[in-house]
């Protein structure tokens, strides 16, 4: 008895000791993706609501407004504009300012320069009374409002990004409402990413379901060489097929040229630079992550089932969707998938090939990255797009199983 | 499926749904071909015109690609990047997936789907969070920052890759060269290695393709001396659209062509070494 509890515990101390190596091979990659990857990520998402460009800028400003605390439509008490002034005075020495007015700005555009005027003339002015003085620099400090949107990003953690970016804000008064008409652009982004999304997929089973049947019920040695049709564009870089596409399509392009030479056209087709140049090509470039999958399912299907139910007295249509079709459901579901997440997130070909109105959510992730340089609007947009597809890759995984994402 | 092979008992409605089948498979494939047909003759082309007929061929664009110090920069860098980071992903995607090959590891599914993460996040949202985090450490607009982020893409490949040859591979091999008196890192080195070697080899591929191809990340990490071949053709594209993209990606074409014959090979290899293994 005794021999045989201490072969157990060996058992399990020899077990332990090769799942402590396993963690240890496995420990390197982890720390390399969490350093990489994962805290990339995190920044991110921090980015999209820690927001410190106020309150560590104007510490005494925001304590003194929280000190007063009053009604939203009156301007503050002396006490608050000296403790702006003093403030900004530091604030102009250590070169923040600007970073601090076009934080404003991008609350309320016009307050830039507002803040500015002030900025410039405040080491100038040794003593108070500061309320005339700021009024004297600039109007703006004499109305409730710009008190209202200092209020507003007081704290240094907020949902002012994403409320932006369901274009909604809040008012200089406090209370939430929607964005100006003109701004009010993110929902139909959304809906739009969703929408080329869905036509990608759909396009994807339309043309992928048919070849995958085929490729499953041909020759081995023919469908292997077949499939090289499928796989060469599947490796040709994006960029090249972007481009063919670009070549194709264009106005003295191919296909123009083609059906000009025909004289089925007089005009050239606006072929590209719309939203049909963008999910053809998208389609193009993501077939094959539907094909492959349907592909290897449906290889595995044995035909005697469809012939047990044709044998049974099914008619050819009812055989093939109520035997074949549910069998190809988890070669269907995969790629669809995987071509819908994937699709969410294209960037290079809608803003090669698309037109201004056919961007996705990642173009204006992108633009509000380096151009309108609104960092946290553009986390808001990269945390809900990632949110997305993190949910659909745990349905993919739970589905699926990550680790059978093969490509190719 | 000739139309021979087809049973004898079918209807002429089937003959007719079977070709029809047939023809629409036909012209998926081409459009699926069509871009790599519509860019080899025109690379050829003397006229910087993108239409057809091409009346005279030339290997101008090719000069121009392989001379002009601009584009020959760009492909040095993206050869560069790529191969530091393959060399990155291979290394720590293969020792991972040995570990991940162990048969009782607790929250290995975990494990493996943050791995495999990187293939599906959108890369624009990599690109800023990488941006965000690396301008804080100073990494930010230099080599290293796009070769970090572009192993991180390309890992996943690897680990897919190994530890589906791992799935093949007889543990029992490594018990008996441990029994007859090799060391854990000997047995690794002179009996798995060279037995995984094909998966460990694609893997590397993979990767290589995926950072050779990458350009968004190059766009948001990368300072101007970063240009690599992908971040020309994008500036090519976005602003004059020239014939030496035509030329770079016709090389691009053959390399794919490359990867596959390569890939191809090595999966072959792969099954021999199995079924001898077996």
């Amino acid at each position: 008895m005794d021999s045989e509890a201490n072969l157990s515990q060996r058992l399990r101390k020899a077990e332990r000791r090769g799942q402590l190596r396993a963690y240890a091979l496995i420990a390197p990659l982890f720390i390399f993706v969490a350093l990489s990857f994962l805290i990339p990520l995190g920044t991110v998402l921090l980015n999209s609501f820690y927001d410190p460009v106020v309150p560590s800028g104007l510490p005494r400003t925001v304590r003194a407004l929280a000190d007063w605390n009053g009604p939203r439509d009156q301007i503050p008490p002396e006490p608050v504009y000296a403790a702006l002034a003093q403030d900004l005075k530091e604030a102009v020495q250590a070169e923040k300012h600007g970073s601090i007015a076009n934080r404003l700005n991008v609350e309320e555009s016009g307050l830039r320069t507002v803040f500015m005027r002030a900025a410039r003339r405040v080491s100038a002015q040794e003593d108070g009374p500061w309320a005339p003085f700021f009024e004297a620099a600039d109007p703006g400090w004499a109305q409730p409002g710009i008190w209202g949107t200092i209020r507003n990003l007081a704290s240094p953690t907020h949902s002012l990004f994403y409320l932006s970016a369901l274009d909604a804000k809040r008012n200089q008064d406090g209370s939430v409402g929607p964005q100006p008409e003109d701004q009010r652009i993110h929902i139909t982004i959304y809906l739009r990413t969703l929408g080329v999304a869905l036509t990608v997929t759909l396009m994807c089973i339309l043309l992928g379901f048919p070849l995958a049947y085929l490729l499953a019920h041909l020759r081995d040695k023919t469908a292997n060489l077949l499939l090289i049709l499928v796989l060469l564009p599947f490796w040709t870089s994006l960029l090249v097929r972007t481009t063919a596409w670009m070549v194709v399509l264009q106005k003295e392009g191919v296909i123009n040229s083609l059906l000009q030479a025909l004289h089925l056209i007089s005009e050239p087709l606006p072929l590209v630079f719309n939203r049909f140049g963008v999910v053809v090509a998208m389609t193009h470039i993501l077939l094959p992550f539907m094909v492959l999958p349907m592909y290897s399912v449906m290889r595995q299907i044995p035909v005697s089932y469809v012939r047990a139910a044709r044998s049974l007295g099914a008619g050819p249509l009812t055989a093939f969707i109520r035997v074949y079709l549910p069998q190809c459901i988890p070669g269907l579901g995969a790629g669809a998938l995987l071509v819908f997440i994937l699709a969410l997130g294209y960037y290079i070909t809608p803003a090669l090939l698309g037109g201004s109105t056919d961007q996705m959510i990642s173009y204006f992730v992108e633009t509000n990255m380096s151009r309108s340089l609104n960092w946290g609007l553009a986390s808001a947009l990269a945390a809900i797009l990632l949110g997305a597809v993190l949910v659909l890759y745990a349905a993919y995984d739970r589905l699926v199983g990550a680790n059978n994402l093969k490509l190719g | 499926m000739s139309a021979s092979s087809l049973p004898l008992y079918t209807t002429s409605l089937q003959r007719i749904a079977h070709w029809a089948l047939v023809f629409f498979c036909v012209a998926v494939l081409l459009f699926l071909i069509a871009p790599v047909l519509v860019v080899v003759p025109l690379a050829f082309n003397n006229e910087p015109y993108f239409r057809f007929p091409i009346e005279i061929y030339s290997l101008r664009w090719f000069k121009e690609l392989f001379t002009n110090p601009v584009w020959l920069q760009a492909i040095l860098n993206s050869l560069l990047t790529a191969t530091l980071a393959t060399l990155l992903a291979t290394t720590l995607g293969t020792l991972a997936a040995v570990g991940l090959n162990h048969h009782n590891l607790p929250g290995k599914r975990f494990l493996m789907a943050v791995l495999i993460s990187p293939m599906i996040v959108p890369v624009v949202v990599l690109a800023v969070g990488s941006y965000l985090f690396f301008s804080r450490l100073g990494i930010a607009n230099n080599l290293l920052g796009i070769v970090l982020v572009h192993a991180v893409l390309g890992m996943p490949f690897v680990v897919i890759t190994v530890t589906a040859t791992l799935g093949g591979f007889d543990m029992n091999l490594m018990r008996a060269a441990r029994g007859l008196g090799a060391s854990q890192l000997e047995a690794f080195r002179r009996i798995m290695l060279p037995l995984v070697w094909p998966g460990v080899l694609s893997g590397a591929l993979f990767a290589f393709a995926t950072s050779f191809d990458e350009v968004v990340v190059v766009l948001f990490l990368g300072g101007p001396e970063q240009t690599t071949l992908p971040r020309q053709m994008w500036t090519g594209l976005r602003e004059q659209l020239s014939p030496t993209i035509l030329s770079a990606a016709f090389m691009l074409i053959l390399f794919a062509i490359a990867m596959l014959l390569t890939l191809e090979m090595l999966r072959r290899r792969s099954v021999a070494m199995r079924g001898l293994v077996e």
